[in-house]
């Protein structure tokens, strides 16, 4: 409520933008703006500071501290973090965030995969395609996690049933420790596929159809092509879907949270971070350390994101 | 200008108000107008809900300047979540309790004592059953309402047993005549995917039944010490841990797939314990009127586990006034006929109980009331929620088969004991 008054006196507060025939912003008029462009980026600015900057200080203090069943918190000093070394719960959610950043960035090259077919000059029902793999994206996942979970089911899932059809007896997907983390990424993939597919799509569209011209007349096949020109010259888009694939994949939680959830007995062994700081904070209520591992994701996000910058060097061509 | 910046200061002053809000401490609440409130009632039970909207319905009738809010939410998130809003004083102005968490929210002074309910008088314990008394009583005061209670009976598919070949189950039947039947079962018609038994693999509808019945115990009377390296402890986990490594029953990857009460009502398992809530779950199977239930198969000794809910009124809450009066009709008989009559759950009210049996006069509901008499009560201590997570993740190994009952009962009774001694 508070915010759309801001919003609503702002845009009728245009004045502050001369917008004559001339048109455009003039130099000289800005020193005279005064207070007003302030006030334009307030609501933005307030909405970041109150609901972000201001938490996100509060969660490094009370990763210092204790609290209590019900709130109230003591000032413990370091030793949440003296906990947090030596956590086994905290190393296996960790190897288990990295299985599922791992598996999710196998999506990369299915991507570009299709992003390809589906660029194809004269494909037909390219809209319907493009639609069917972007449908994924703007479900829910709460309600893609359970129909995956009746799939996934170990008796009669429709999964396992199509496997036995061609005499393959399926695991119990999402009850074996181990493949249950790989079967809730399998479907983070199909869910980010869309998405990615968009991206490198416009990548590709991106690349000058003339360099192709060329190489075709120097006799370079179909394959060569693609490694030599498309490859390369996609790499910025696949750099950029590669940092948001790995910074999500480490956030990973509401597929975990109903595809496994409280009750399954797996779920333990194939926590990630996220969900080990949902378990810590909401359900121990342990919130002073929930807040230290938050930051430990924090970090290992900002440094892993930091790499992949420094590493882009070698890999990446800006053409 | 002017009146911009007037309109900013005011929304910012809004917003930092707002802000303050989600961090107040707990313990204020008020009396508030006993005629004309709105509250929030909590529930985690969906199959409850149009019991909840009718009582609802009758108590706003006679009270129209009150209307009452029904939130339900899952039982896996409903303690979370209300933790959560006790934390930022905005829980519901009154929710239903369990054993488990009772003490956790009564030592933290989240709920009203009922002696500081203006409708105090109106609400006579020696309604309800002394156990359940006791169980919502902390440090000398009564905090809770019994709503309802649960013991554990033995369901059968005469279907499946005729199928088989075999006799039902009678009234004194043994645990090993439970195991040999089972088995039986899964050997003849195992190639149809038909088990001879199912768990729930919570403790209530399992081993906190199995445990006693083998002589064994959870959690030590003053809720100091762990039971589970007792040897008839771990007899009456093994009980179970046999079952699931004999084939009798499904694996416990089948069994986190597909729930035991799943298989067992979609006519894929012959018996089953299970405690009297599951009554609603059962009367919608198909083989509704091919199922039975008897007393539990009987160990060293005749044992189930029993424990009940209440309704609580928050210490927060600013209708205190208003919610008692709602607390004392939900205690009313007139509330607990209704309970009875739906089938959903055994009422506390006294006397009101027979309503419930009749409910569904095909089944011989009795058993579960005759159980109240041999029944243990649930086991818990401050902070039960702690200790069950390592129920959960130690015995899923002994359900597994990676470890002997031995290994897990040593195992989990050491976490235990280091968990109960911060409490």
């Amino acid at each position: 409520m508070a915010l759309s008054q801001i919003n609503r006196t702002s845009s009728r507060g245009r004045t502050a933008f001369p917008s004559g025939p001339g048109g455009g912003l003039r130099r000289g008029r800005s020193k005279n703006d005064g207070v007003a462009p302030w006030l334009f980026i307030l609501p933005t600015f307030l909405g970041i500071g109150i609901f972000f900057l201001w938490p996100m200080a509060q969660s490094v203090y009370f990763s210092f501290t204790e609290w209590g069943a019900f709130g109230g918190n003591t000032w413990t000093g370091l030793e949440n973090y003296r906990r947090l070394v030596s956590d086994a719960d905290v190393l296996g959610a960790l190897m288990n965030t990295v299985v599922y950043a791992g598996v999710s960035l196998l999506s990369i090259p299915v991507a570009i995969y299709l992003a390809g077919l589906i660029n194809r000059p004269g494909l037909r029902f390219k809209g319907l395609f493009r639609t069917l793999y972007f449908l994924p994206v703007i479900t829910m996942p709460a309600a893609v996690s359970i129909v995956w979970r009746i799939m996934y089911n170990g008796d009669f899932g429709i999964i396992n049933y199509l496997l036995s059809t061609v005499g393959i007896q399926g695991p119990y997907w999402l009850a074996t420790p181990g493949v249950a983390i790989i079967a809730v990424a399998l479907v983070g993939i199909w869910t980010s596929l869309g998405m990615n597919m968009i991206i490198l799509g416009a990548g590709l569209q991106g690349i000058p159809t003339e360099i192709y011209e060329a190489a075709e007349l120097d006799g370079a096949s179909p394959w060569r092509q693609f490694r030599a020109i498309t490859v390369p010259l996609l790499t910025p888009s696949i750099f950029f879907v590669t940092v948001m694939t790995v910074i999500g994949s480490f956030k990973v939680f509401d597929l975990l949270f109903v595809m496994l959830g409280a009750g399954n007995p797996v779920t333990q062994a194939s926590q990630t971070l996220v969900y080990l700081f949902y378990d810590k904070a909401f359900i121990a209520n342990d919130k002073g350390y929930a807040a230290a591992i938050g930051l430990l994701l924090l970090v290992l996000i900002a440094l892993v994101t930091f790499l992949q910058f420094r590493l882009q060097k070698k890999w990446v061509t800006y053409a | 200008m002017k009146k911009t910046m007037g309109i900013v200061a005011l929304s910012t002053a809004a917003l930092l108000t707002l802000s303050a809000c989600g961090g107040g401490a707990s313990g204020g609440g008020s009396e508030g107008d006993a005629e004309s409130a709105e509250l929030t009632y909590a529930i985690w039970d969906k199959a409850q809900a149009p019991v909840v909207e009718e009582l609802v319905a009758d108590f706003t009738a006679e009270n129209p300047g009150i209307t009452v809010n029904v939130e339900v939410t899952p039982y896996n998130q409903y303690f979370t979540k209300l933790q959560t809003q006790a934390s930022s004083g905005t829980a519901p102005d009154i929710f239903w309790m369990n054993g488990p968490n009772f003490q956790l929210y009564a030592s933290n002074g989240q709920l009203t004592p009922l002696d500081e309910l203006p409708n105090a008088a109106d609400i006579d314990p020696a309604n309800y059953p002394q156990a359940l008394n006791d169980l919502y009583t902390f440090e000398g005061s009564r905090y809770g309402v019994p709503k309802d209670f649960d013991t554990v009976g033995f369901w059968y598919n005469k279907a499946i047993f005729d199928q088989a070949g075999m006799d039902y189950p009678t009234e004194d039947w043994t645990g090993e005549e439970f195991t040999t039947t089972a088995k039986a079962i899964s050997d003849t018609l195992g190639d149809e995917g038909i088990f001879g038994t199912a768990w729930d693999t919570d403790g209530q509808a399992s081993w906190y039944n199995t445990v006693p019945q083998a002589g064994g115990w959870v959690i030590s009377e003053d809720s100091t010490t762990s039971g589970y390296d007792d040897p008839k402890t771990i007899e009456g986990l093994d009980f179970i841990a046999q079952t699931m490594a004999n084939g009798s029953s499904p694996t416990i990857e089948q069994l986190t797939d597909t729930a035991g009460s799943q298989w067992f009502a979609s006519g894929k398992a012959a018996m089953m314990y299970s405690p009297s809530y599951m009554v609603p779950a059962f009367m919608d199977s198909e083989f509704k009127d091919q199922i039975d239930v008897a007393p539990l198969p009987e160990g060293e000794q005749a044992a189930n586990v029993t424990h009940g809910l209440a309704n609580v009124v928050s210490a927060d809450s600013e209708n205190k006034a208003a919610a008692s009066r709602f607390l004392a009709f939900l205690g009313s008989e007139e509330a607990a006929q209704a309970w009875a009559e739906s089938g959903a759950v055994i009422p506390a009210f006294n006397g009101s109980q027979d309503a419930w049996t009749e409910s569904n006069p095909q089944w011989n509901l009795q058993v579960f009331l005759d159980a109240a008499e041999y029944s243990v009560s649930y086991p818990i201590s401050k902070n039960t929620a702690e200790w069950n997570a390592l129920e959960t993740e130690i015995l899923s190994g002994l359900w597994a088969g990676n470890k002997t009952a031995e290994e897990a009962g040593a195992e989990l009774a050491a976490a235990m004991n280091e968990s109960l001694s911060k409490e």
